[in-house]
């Protein structure tokens, strides 16, 4: 910015600010430490007329960077609202006067702590610039859905609905999915009793419909480049001909394949054609009901009299030979298979052999509907199936009578519910060679992205598209690209409506921030977006490997190129930056930086230790804030800053605050590893890694391995907190002061 | 065995399902079981049966006739009506139970030794015959039921609650030689008919 850069402090005294510290002080401290152009203190600054004073200043004064010392940066978000300054705020009530006590002897180290924050707000805020946007912002506003499913044509017409053009690819010749190879669904109204129409063919009338539904069918997507509002998209037809689409957002509804079935011997497969999957027997009940016949046996065409359906074929295996999980549709599938029997002819034998029969939503009276129609249910598990001729023999493990030896013969059709197995492209985290050829079956990418750390979007678990089921569902660890359906956890048709619904209102959410140049999720709206100094960078490729979120691509001379458009602004690349040439206008290495420095440390005879604590702004810097609600007490010797991620911090912090006399530095971040909390993904895990080498660091400074501690805080540690803090500071009392000080 | 039972066995086949649904009280209510189990934990008597409730239920559905219907679980039933009370399914247990046992004890399979169904029946015979239960007849009864000896050795154990009763006008020794019964006994016979009837209409008893 061209204009002057000024610097107002505003103090509160409200809140119990005023009676608790001398604010006099405080002004005093940004003035003449802070070296702001202008303080002002007020009684209740977050109030009408507070709030006019700074406004005021800003219009009147060519004010520019405010300081805002009051409440935690979480409070008052409304009142302290300038988009046109930079603002930082000084956490002095969450952060200093609830966290201590009243008494006279405590008040000088609080009064310390009150004055501590006030340098490092006007350090924080000298070394801030208001952010201005990403300028590389696309303003494509049409949406690529990938999958011609239901979940796909519940997202192309939710989208369309919303007035935003859609281009839905499917590679094969028609819409519908597995759907359309359904005899009939699961009942999705009341009363939940008989199996109902699939509805897909409505769908695709609905979407043949709709002017702004581009379809391209026999289609795959051969590339896909960019960033959410100008993602350039290759599609390539069956012709051999490739069309290019400038998409803003993506959602992924690529489904499922069944378990491979063959796999499942012990079941007889492949000893008996009577034995069929579930989408073996939809395709025997859609052919039965063309013809107006009963259903038949495929071993000799004669009607089936008995059926016993198996339930968890293949799935729910602790052995780990077949599938750990429980794919969540198929009780419900097997009822309504059932009923396919029933329905037709009530004198033909149906049981189901389940060990836990799951009937999620309204599957309940689904399944009572079953037991009415007399459709036999067993629990027990299925050890073997045995062909004898034109039947079978399924003998199992009845587990109410505990009878190992149960059975039930002249079975003419054997039902296996086998499970969902996410069709979601190449694996990009396992080596190159295997990814490409997974058990003899080559794996043909999705998606295509050019991007540099993998062509496909990153699996979660068990092969699935996610990045976290329960904290944030659809997103995916690609900004603007969204995963619904079976792709993203195993689901039925219901569920998967409903996720490809979401999935879309999160697409249009990109597209929109992307269109004003703002972060998608978590930190939606954030202005601010990484900036490269990049005559220093050394090429390292730290920053393009570990963003979590592949927004960093390499260039031929293989420097980092940023695509903002994908960035979340978790900061991770500017904590692994070695060089530190990556930053943000608002937070950078040196608006954490100088606020370490600024913080008084006193000398190492005072009995006064300094403890930095760098806080994640998700979930540990809002667990302090609960605490301070509470008025927990915790240590006066604790400096917080908050982090956007632990991601983001760069080991320079840690050694500085060492190097300038800090006895301890405390790290707080999510929990990481499998069942991470990680609002970056990644963040955490890095951090924790990064932070196991500083040891090195801290034994060339002399310095004992303790000075430095990690922990896992989750939002909800509102007692743990500041029992960690108060358990550090005791330890750093007991190892003593660090001698670092006064250099 | 009986007629009304090979009757049965020809009549169902394998399908004891729905020869139960058919037949007994309350059976239709047996396929709505959802094993949860919740009955056998319920039951006061639970530890003591052979196949808690849960299990009969199974057993019916897996085909198990002789076994359900040979079996004393459901005798054992004191109807406190926990079960019924607690079924997320709300079956009727207690009735189903008391069916089943019913229904054995018509096709003569119910084990004959049970002192339910011994006591059960002597109860049942004793009523019918005047349409009103003489008590002094139906003590008397269970006193020597499992033989003379056994029999005067309950009635000298019981001599001072018997004489106790007496004394209180509670119990009349005459009532062993002619007892007293209702006005209208052929009335009642007639109606027991009728409901016999009615009955095995109702339960197919008849093809």
């Amino acid at each position: 910015m061209a204009e002057e850069k000024k610097v107002a402090a505003y103090i509160c005294q409200g809140c119990g600010i005023g009676e608790r510290l001398d604010t006099a002080n405080l002004a005093k401290v940004a003035q003449k430490e802070g070296r702001v152009n202008l303080v002002r203190e007020h009684a209740i600054l977050c109030n009408a007329e507070g709030v006019k004073m700074i406004r005021d200043d800003i219009a009147n004064e060519g004010v520019t960077h405010v300081a805002v010392v009051a409440c935690s940066r979480r409070a008052k978000t409304e009142a302290f609202n300038f988009p046109e300054v930079a603002l930082a705020r000084g956490n002095i009530r969450e952060g200093v006067i609830w966290v201590r006590p009243d008494t006279d002897e405590a008040r000088e180290t609080t009064q310390e702590m009150a004055d501590d924050y006030v340098r490092m707000v006007c350090a924080e805020l000298k070394a801030m610039k208001l952010p201005a946007g990403n300028p590389d912002a696309g303003h494509s506003r049409t949406l690529l859905v990938v999958g011609g499913g239901v979940s796909g044509m519940t997202s192309a017409l939710a989208a369309s609905q919303a007035g935003y053009s859609v281009v839905l690819v499917e590679k094969t010749g028609q819409l519908g999915g597995w759907a359309a190879n359904l005899h009939k669904r699961m009942p999705s109204h009341e009363p939940f009793k008989d199996p109902q129409d699939t509805g897909v063919s409505e769908m695709v009338q609905a979407i043949a419909a709709a002017p702004d539904i581009k379809v391209y069918l026999n289609a795959t997507v051969a590339q896909t480049s960019g960033a959410p509002g100008r993602f350039k998209v290759s599609i390539a037809t069956e012709s051999g001909a490739t069309t290019e689409e400038d998409i803003g957002a993506i959602v992924q509804a690529t489904g499922f394949n069944l378990y491979d079935a063959s796999k499942l011997s012990d079941l007889g497969v492949g000893s008996s054609a009577n034995v069929v999957d579930q989408a073996g027997l939809e395709k025997l009940a859609k052919a039965a009901a063309a013809a107006n016949e009963p259903i038949r046996r495929p071993s000799d065409g004669a009607p089936v009299k008995n059926v016993v359906f198996v339930q968890c074929a293949g799935q729910r295996d602790a052995s780990g030979t077949h599938l750990p999980y429980c794919s969540g549709h198929c009780c419900n599938t097997s009822i309504k298979q059932a009923m396919y029997f029933k329905d037709a002819n009530p004198e033909i034998d149906t049981t189901v052999i389940f060990t836990d029969l799951r009937t999620p939503g309204n599957g309940e009276d689904f399944y009572r509907s079953a037991q009415r129609k007399e459709v036999t249910f067993t629990k027990g598990r299925v050890s073997r199936v045995e062909a004898t001729g034109n039947t079978c023999k399924v003998n199992f493990h009845d587990l109410i009578l505990d009878d190992q030896n149960a059975s039930i013969a002249d079975v003419d059709l054997v039902v296996l519910a086998t499970g969902q197995v996410p069709n979601s492209g190449v694996n990009i985290d396992l080596p190159a060679e295997e990814g490409a050829e997974e058990e003899g079956k080559k794996v043909v990418s999705i998606l295509n992205l050019s991007y540099r750390q993998g062509k496909d979007l990153p699996q979660l678990k068990w092969g699935f598209t996610d990045s976290h089921f329960i904290c944030f569902p659809y997103e995916t660890r690609r900004t603007g690209i969204y995963a619904c359906g079976p792709v993203r956890r195993p689901m039925d048709i219901v569920q998967a409506m409903e996720d490809a619904t979401g999935a879309t209102m999160k697409a249009i959410q990109a597209i929109e921030n992307a269109a004003l140049g703002r972060a998608a999720h978590p930190r939606a709206g954030d202005l601010s977006f990484p900036r490269v100094r990049i005559e220093g960078c050394t090429q390292c490729k730290r920053c393009t490997v570990e963003c979590p979120f592949g927004a960093i691509d390499e260039d031929e001379k293989r420097y980092p190129v940023f695509n903002e458009g994908r960035c979340r602004r978790c900061g991770t690349c500017m904590g692994a930056c070695p060089v530190r040439v990556i930053s943000f206008e608002n937070y950078s290495v040196d608006t954490v930086g100088l606020q370490i420095k600024a913080v008084d440390v006193p000398d190492e005879f005072s009995e006064k230790p300094r403890i930095l604590l760098l806080a994640c702004e998700n979930d540990a810097y809002p667990a302090l804030d609960m605490a301070a609600l509470n008025r927990i007490q915790s240590s006066a010797f604790v400096r917080a800053i908050p982090v956007r991620c632990l991601g983001s911090v760069n080991t320079i912090w840690v050694t500085d605050a060492l190097n300038s006399g800090y006895d301890g530095v405390m790290l707080m971040g999510c929990k990481h590893g499998d069942d991470y909390q990680c609002h970056f993904v990644k963040g955490s895990e890095l951090a924790n890694y990064r932070m196991s080498k500083i040891d090195d660091t801290l034994k060339q400074l002399g310095l004992e391995p303790e000075r430095v501690a990690t922990y896992e805080v989750a939002i909800t540690d509102i007692e743990r907190v500041p029992q960690l803090i108060n358990d550090y500071a005791a330890k750093i009392e007991e190892i003593g002061l660090s001698p670092m000080k006064g250099f | 065995m009986s007629d009304l039972n090979a009757q049965a066995v020809a009549k169902y086949r394998t399908n004891f399902l729905k020869e139960v649904e058919e037949r007994v009280e309350e059976g239709e209510w047996v396929k709505m079981c959802m094993q949860c189990g919740v009955c056998s934990g319920s039951c006061p008597l639970g530890p003591f049966w052979a196949h808690p409730p849960q299990e009969i239920f199974m057993m019916i559905r897996a085909g198990r006739r002789d076994e359900v219907l040979t079996s004393d679980s459901m005798w054992m039933c004191t109807s406190c009506y926990n079960c019924i009370v607690r079924c997320p399914r709300k079956l009727p247990i207690t009735h189903i139970m008391h069916g089943l046992a019913n229904y054995a004890h018509r096709l003569g399979l119910a084990p004959k030794n049970q002192p339910t169904r011994v006591f059960a029946t002597m109860f049942w015979n004793n009523l019918i015959k005047t349409g009103r239960v003489n008590e002094l007849k139906l003590s008397l009864g269970l006193y020597f039921k499992d033989g003379f000896k056994q029999g005067i050795q309950n009635a000298l154990n019981m001599q001072k609650t018997g004489l106790g009763l007496m004394k209180a006008k509670r119990l009349n020794p005459f009532e062993l030689f002619s007892g007293h019964g209702c006005k209208d006994r052929k009335g009642i016979a007639a109606m027991l008919k009728k409901a016999r009837e009615i009955e095995a209409s109702r339960k197919h008893f008849a093809n």
